[in-house]
């Protein structure tokens, strides 16, 4: 039965397709904020590639910017010292911080709760502080400048955002596909085995803990390929890329969203995106209030999250 | 060389004592309701702000204010205690942690909208300030108070989990939660007490903090982190780990910072990372 569910759920259904021609509507209905649709697509792919670990494999992760950050950085020194074609840049970039997550995998699947919230924590903390120390290489606290990347495939990166937001909208629609790929594969379905019962599935003879890994690879890798794109649309990196804040922020947006359904990320993107740029104003600290209140509000009463609910209330009626 | 090392080892005891304060009752009611509260540096920020209010708004004492930075904070999280935190027990770390989260980005707005921005000081006695000097080893008065004051809390604390039948209530809670409720211990009520005490420590340790960092709206996040390495790396529900963990972890931050400026922070993650990998459970955690 879930198996026949899961072949169905591989098909794309009208209402997505929906949604994607609805991605392309910013070019036509609001030019002016293409540059915020780029970062809204930006950090939707950040939050597709936590939930590939936090909504499908069931890893808590408070460190998620590190991968984000040593995407962002790669691509930042490709540009700065080598080449400024960008394609090839975020192929690397994605590597780098596959390797990277690869590494920190072998640690982190090993444990659970209060220890693995840490670890991931300190992960971030430890990569965010090693490349503040590092600023012959990295900028330091000033960030990484002193590049332009002049454009993608012919199309140039103009003041009207066009080209940025069509990269950024390309770059999250095919990772998106790569995710949906890997999450309606028997693959797939292991990590979420793994999820419900960490302890039947080995029993059942399946490699969780490599499963595991591979999954937190595979998001880091998503991750890097997000923070390489910041990079090219933006043509600087700043060390926020790797803070707390960014982890926190996707964390949020991710669960704003609903984890564990491919488009809680998206979802939780626009509308945190959104908002912030409408109500953040002159000061900052007002508006984590009522993301604060926001926070809140999902865990008393949402705890699926947007998604979840709009779900649940389809479901009632019958 | 052996001044400086005894001056770092003096000044690091002094801010392990703070940490300790902050720390000790998230320790303990993380280890008997399993309860992921990142809010906590919140209620040692309730703390440190009634202490300033009182101090430099209506002119109190120094001393006298932070009695009432206890009773603020052990008041706040008795509140919150009874209505928001005991309807998440049964949730999953990620909402508690998300919960707590919200929590924390409120206070810190609420706090910058009351009292803005910028850094707050106190004015502590004139016997508070200055140092003394013992062997070629200059030691802040302030400083030397903190201890006093930590280790008089320590001793108070584990006489009063050790020697009161509260306190073994509260021990058998944290041991097993389960066992404790069939022998008729009313758990519910245990943790509410001390989820309240551990609140109002932290809110001690705020208003003393305030001296030595400065206070303002970020602190929740600021010293959550060093919280969270303490209760982590000191063992749930520990209260000798806690006081462990807070020691070498004050000690080491003030030798990084006195001896290796340029790594930063970085000494104390790496440490942390190392200890955790070693042992999740932290260095006296039982599970």
């Amino acid at each position: 039965m879930e198996n026949a569910n899961h072949l169905a759920n591989a098909k794309f259904s009208p209402l997505e397709y929906a949604f994607w021609a609805c991605t392309l509507l910013p070019f036509l209905v609001t030019p002016n904020y293409l540059s915020l649709a780029s970062q809204i697509a930006i950090t939707a792919l950040f939050a597709l590639s936590l939930d590939l670990i936090l909504g499908y494999a069931g890893i808590v992760s408070l460190g998620h910017a590190a991968f984000f950050g040593a995407g962002a950085y790669t691509a930042g020194l490709i540009a700065k010292h080598y080449w400024t074609e960008p394609i090839s840049a975020l192929f690397i970039a994605g590597a780098t911080a596959g390797l990277v997550g690869y590494a920190l995998s072998h640690i982190v699947v090993r444990f659970r709760h209060l220890a693995l919230i840490m670890l991931t924590l300190g992960f971030g903390l430890l990569l965010a502080e090693a490349a503040n120390s590092a600023s012959a290489l990295t900028g330091g606290a000033d960030g990484l400048q002193g590049f332009r990347v002049p454009g993608v495939l012919g199309f140039t990166f103009d003041m009207f955002g066009r080209a940025a937001y069509a990269y950024a909208l390309g770059v999250l629609f095919v990772s998106f596909l790569v995710a949906r790929r890997v999450i309606h594969s028997p693959f797939g379905l292991a990590l979420r085995g793994i999820r419900e019962n960490p302890l039947r599935m080995p029993a059942i003879g399946a490699p969780s803990l490599a499963h595991l890994r591979k999954a937190y690879t595979i998001a880091a890798v998503m991750a890097g390929i997000a923070g390489a794109v910041l990079t090219h649309t933006t043509s600087t990196v700043s060390l926020e890329t790797l803070s707390f804040g960014r982890s926190a922020d996707v964390l949020v947006i991710l669960i704003l969203g609903g984890a564990g359904r491919l488009y809680g990320g998206i979802v939780g993107a626009i509308i945190y995106m959104v908002a912030r740029d409408q109500f953040s104003g002159a000061n900052p600290q007002y508006w984590y209030f009522w993301i604060g209140l926001l926070l809140v509000a999902v865990v008393m009463f949402l705890p699926n999250g947007i998604l979840g609910g709009l779900s649940a209330l389809r479901k009632k009626p019958q | 060389m052996f001044a400086s090392l005894a001056g770092v080892l003096f000044d690091g005891f002094a801010y392990g004592m703070l940490l300790f304060l902050l720390s000790v009752g998230l320790s303990v009611t993380l280890g008997m309701m399993n309860f992921v509260n990142l809010a906590h540096c919140s209620f040692a920020m309730v703390g440190a702000y009634a202490a300033f209010s009182l101090a430099a708004r209506h002119g109190w004492p120094f001393l006298a204010t932070l009695p009432m930075a206890f009773i603020a904070a052990a008041l706040i999280s008795l509140v919150l205690e009874r209505t928001l935190y005991r309807r998440l027990y049964r949730a999953t770390d990620l909402d508690q942690c998300l919960f707590t989260i919200g929590i924390v980005f409120i206070s810190i707005a609420v706090y910058a909208w009351f009292y803005t921005t910028e850094q707050q000081s106190v004015q502590v006695p004139d016997w508070l300030k200055g140092s003394q000097h013992v062997g070629g080893i200059t030691l802040a008065n302030y400083r030397i108070f903190l201890i006093v004051v930590g280790l008089a809390i320590t001793g108070a604390l584990i006489y009063f989990l050790e020697r009161t039948r509260f306190g073994a209530q509260v021990r058998a809670a944290v041991d097993n939660q389960r066992m404790a409720r069939g022998l008729g211990i009313d758990v519910d009520r245990a943790f509410m007490f001390t989820f309240a005490l551990g609140g109002g420590l932290a809110g001690l340790g705020g208003a003393l903090s305030i001296q030595m960092v400065g206070l303002d709206p970020t602190f929740a996040l600021a010293y959550l982190v060093y919280v969270l390495i303490v209760v982590a790396v000191g063992g749930l529900g520990s209260i000798g780990g806690s006081f462990a963990a807070a020691v070498v972890l004050g000690i080491s931050d003030m030798a990084g910072k006195y001896y290796f400026p340029w790594l930063g922070a970085f000494l104390i993650y790496l440490v942390m990372v190392a200890l955790l990998m070693w042992r999740p459970a932290g260095l006296f955690g039982k599970r």
